[in-house]
């Protein structure tokens, strides 16, 4: 699943769909099942459909009826106030990043107690 | 459902981060091209006979986890998948998480496919769910050592099919 044409066309993998929506929402709008579940099902029916390799298919949604929302994106702040621009990015820190305090208070005790098992840390070899 | 890119104007991430890092002054990024036939196995199952298998690169977390970093970090979590949505987080440097806190489904689609389970749609999901920060800088990484070691999981998992949601 797909919301980066260009990206995935350039990745080129077996299958593909694409949904023409922001970035952290390619597979459906928040707390709209009936869309997600959609957006699924199609996605599980070009699994089955696709037959040459490499091919992307589009879903015929739209995140908006217009589609300025796509002026902004990764568009730098320009001098005239543009307030569509958007940089979404924040600095690249070494330590986690926990969405709350007590996430991170609680993976401390665990970590000390066991490890974090689920928590796949790989070793680069080269 | 045949809709044509060509009538979608799609964003080009690929040329608006060429923008983006001329504009900081910084090299141009070396976008992974892959040129060749990509490897295809067909659909052995009806999809209501099939185990599905969920990867999705958007830092998704379960409370109790480690976070992830954002460091070029290629670690990944296992997240059994009869979690609690309650239970799942996000962190991720490169996309607004305003969304996937309010509904990890529209990068996680967990919940969705329990729901097509519930309704026989798909037979059954794997026991887990694999779940990394996509902001890896190092594409031979991802190559060599992440996606290798995921699809190893995924195929102990007995999955017939991963569904993939890269952010």
């Amino acid at each position: 699943m797909s919301s980066a044409y260009s990206i995935t066309k350039a990745v080129n993998p077996p299958r593909a769909v694409y949904i023409d929506f922001p970035l952290g929402r390619t597979a459906g709008k928040p707390n709209d099942k009936g869309l997600q579940r959609k957006i699924m099902i199609d996605t599980l029916t070009m699994l089955e459909a696709i037959q040459d390799p490499g091919t992307i298919r589009v879903l015929p949604y739209r995140w908006a009826d217009q589609d300025d929302w796509k002026d902004g994106v990764m568009r730098r702040p320009r001098a005239d106030g543009d307030s569509k621009a958007s940089d979404d990015r924040v600095g690249r820190l070494p330590n986690p990043q926990y969405q709350t305090a007590e996430d991170e208070a609680e993976a401390e005790v665990r970590l000390a107690d066991d490890g974090c098992p689920t928590c796949v840390f790989l070793e680069d070899d080269r | 459902m045949n809709v044509s890119i060509d009538n979608l104007n799609p964003i080009d991430y690929i040329e608006r981060t060429r923008e983006q890092y001329a504009h900081l002054g910084y090299k141009s990024y070396q976008w992974v091209h892959n040129d060749d036939q990509p490897p295809f196995v067909p659909v052995a199952k009806a999809l209501s006979d099939a185990t599905v298998g969920l990867v999705a690169s958007g830092g998704i977390y379960r409370y109790g986890q480690v976070a992830f970093h954002y460091r070029d970090d290629f670690s990944f979590r296992v997240i059994a998948t009869d979690t609690p949505m309650a239970e799942l987080r996000a962190t991720h440097f490169a996309y607004d998480l305003t969304d996937v806190r309010a509904d990890p489904n529209v990068v996680f689609p967990l919940q969705t496919l329990r729901d097509l389970v519930a309704h026989a749609r798909i037979g059954a999901l794997g026991p887990n769910a694999y779940t990394f920060m996509g902001g890896i800088y190092s594409s031979r990484k991802v190559r060599d050592v992440l996606a290798p070691a995921i699809a190893d999981r995924l195929e102990k998992d007995e999955v017939d099919v991963a569904i993939l949601v890269p952010v």
